[in-house]
């Protein structure tokens, strides 16, 4: 295992302290329970909004903590939910009277401990309203699983959801706003090499030099099929095919197209592959009119990309466009 | 004999102590199937566990195993943090107050235990999930009381089911948890859960043995 940190235990640790010093002019981080928080909430009358996962998405979800996106985010230790008592927590210290919404991410730790904690915060008197993300159109989703992991859209109704809690909107009006965007959005992902948690020490899964996996998840979940490396076009071609089938697209339709990093491609690949979703899509009938094009979403040292593509209406498209600043994304500022 | 306190307190130490041992082991039956931090998480919960263990030993049963849940459910994480975590809180329930228990006592426990985790998690038998080792495990109990039989024998029947239920999730295809996203793919691998849960239950087995009635 090759990588820059001093002792696997201390990642999370040293990282938030890293976080602390670079953005103090946006967020504090507590710690014991972690927790990063938005350093000026609570904000009066305003709903907070909070996440959290585990660690090793950077920058989801502390990087998105700030104006007009997260309220507070918990990071678990890498690939592992975070506990309750963070969520509490978090969730009382961005409750500025007018309730909290929890987004999280469709995995079985996460929906429980999220859910730990939701019960917790009501027994405490607040007001929580959780919504789960399952944008992941490799899972088939049956009652024989878990149903579809949380991925790219989680990033997107993060910002949606902030910007329509910075107008003062209710908690079921930003609940409401969550569930259109987890309605409209379809993802899916594919790797090129695995990823070493840091604590495991050797890569999650063994993926040959010839071969890649489409349908990966963000923890080197396997996907739907191992296949030999394909070219870019191709391989954007079995992402994009999926995703705008799930949906009954229109023609005409507008969409956000947001090409993800897993955290080992480089920008140069991911506009290889947004020049070909584009093509696909514009092709499909459906218009880009907003987009999102790097690593938010990763998977450690992963090398792969995701694509989400995420149906837009005026309300979405002007909350999109709203004021946001926070370490991982910034505009109107 | 029955359990007492002190025996109790030992059982958590043997926990603590076998799942360190193997911690690798279920880290890498994890990475088959799941996300690979099982064993990790367990040893860190059990080693926040022990840290509370100069609080809790002069407490009745009910109170340590209360203790054993909130600071599992505070230091886990993953799915497995809110299951062990409700096993315990489970068990600490039903055995709230007491200085010891005989074997009736510690069924109700373990049955407590198990419909809390079914209730957090929602799975059910033949899921390829912890439910499968403590379900056999809960039966065998049930029929080792009309019996007769002695606490040390019961025990020892209760970690073989589970161990039998831990075999059983081999060739099974998960339905829940992480495993269910590779659906076939998953047969032919041990549950990492059903593992842990094997593994408490033999502990228990072992630092009781010599508890004849």
């Amino acid at each position: 295992m090759k990588k820059l940190i001093n002792k696997p235990e201390d990642v999370v640790r040293e990282e938030l302290e890293g976080i602390a010093y670079a953005h103090s002019d946006l967020v504090k981080v507590h710690y014991n329970p972690n927790f990063i928080v938005r350093a000026d909430a609570p904000i009066k009358d305003k709903v907070g909004v909070i996440s959290g996962g585990g660690s090793g998405h950077e920058p989801m979800h502390g990087g998105f903590v700030g104006m007009g996106m997260l309220d507070a985010a918990c990071p678990g230790a890498v690939f592992t939910s975070p506990t309750p008592d963070q969520m509490l927590e978090a969730t009382k210290a961005v409750n500025g009277g007018a309730g909290v919404l929890h987004i999280v991410k469709n995995y079985t730790g996460d929906i429980m401990n999220f859910e730990m904690a939701a019960d917790l915060a009501r027994a405490e008197g607040l007001e929580v309203e959780a919504v789960v993300t399952d944008d992941d159109v490799a899972v088939k989703d049956s009652l024989y699983t878990a149903g579809r992991r949380g991925v790219g859209v989680t990033v997107l109704a993060e910002k949606l959801c902030g910007a329509a809690a910075e107008q003062k909107r209710s908690l079921k009006e930003v609940a409401d706003v969550c569930r259109k965007a987890k309605g409209l959005g379809r993802s899916m992902g594919m790797a090129l090499t695995s990823c070493t948690v840091p604590h495991v020490g050797k890569p999650t899964f063994d993926l040959p030099e010839d071969q890649m996996e489409i349908g990966i998840g963000i923890h080197g979940e396997p996907g739907r099929t191992r296949m030999s490396i394909k070219p870019a076009d191709e391989v954007v071609e079995m992402l994009m095919e999926p995703i705008l089938n799930d949906i009954p697209y229109k023609k005409g339709d507008e969409v956000l197209l947001f090409v993800n990093g897993m955290g080992g491609t480089p920008l140069l690949e991911l506009y290889i592959m947004y020049r070909k979703a584009y093509e696909i899509a514009e092709k499909f009938g459906v218009k880009v009119v907003r987009n999102l094009i790097g690593p938010y979403i990763t998977s450690l040292e992963m090398a792969g990309a995701s694509i989400t593509v995420l149906k837009m209406d005026d309300e979405m498209l002007k909350l999109w466009d709203a004021p946001v600043k926070t370490p991982g994304l910034r505009w109107g500022v | 004999m029955s359990i007492t306190r002190d025996d109790a307190l030992n059982w958590v130490k043997a926990i603590a102590s076998v799942l360190g041992e193997n911690s690798a082991y279920l880290t890498q039956l994890d990475a088959a199937i799941g996300d690979a931090d099982h064993g990790v998480n367990m040893d860190r919960g059990f080693k926040a566990v022990m840290n509370k263990v100069p609080e809790i030993s002069d407490k009745d049963i009910g109170t340590m195993f209360k203790t054993i849940g909130m600071t599992l459910i505070s230091t886990v994480g993953g799915a497995g943090g809110p299951l062990y975590g409700t096993f315990f809180l489970q068990a600490g329930l039903k055995t709230a107050g007491k200085m010891e228990l005989n074997l009736v006592d510690w069924t109700d426990a373990l049955d407590a235990a198990l419909s809390g985790v079914v209730m957090r998690g929602k799975a059910e038998l033949g899921d390829k999930t912890m439910v499968d080792a403590l379900t056999p495990a809960v039966a065998a109990l049930k029929q080792s009381i009309p019996e007769g039989q002695p606490i040390n024998k019961a025990l020892e029947l209760s970690a073989e089911a589970a161990k039998k239920g831990m075999e059983g999730t081999i060739p099974l295809v998960a339905r829940k948890g992480r495993a269910s996203y590779l659906g076939e793919r998953s047969a032919g691998h041990q549950d990492p859960g059903a593992t842990s849960s094997y593994l408490i239950l033999q502990a228990a087995a072992d630092t009781w043995k010599d508890i004849a009635s």
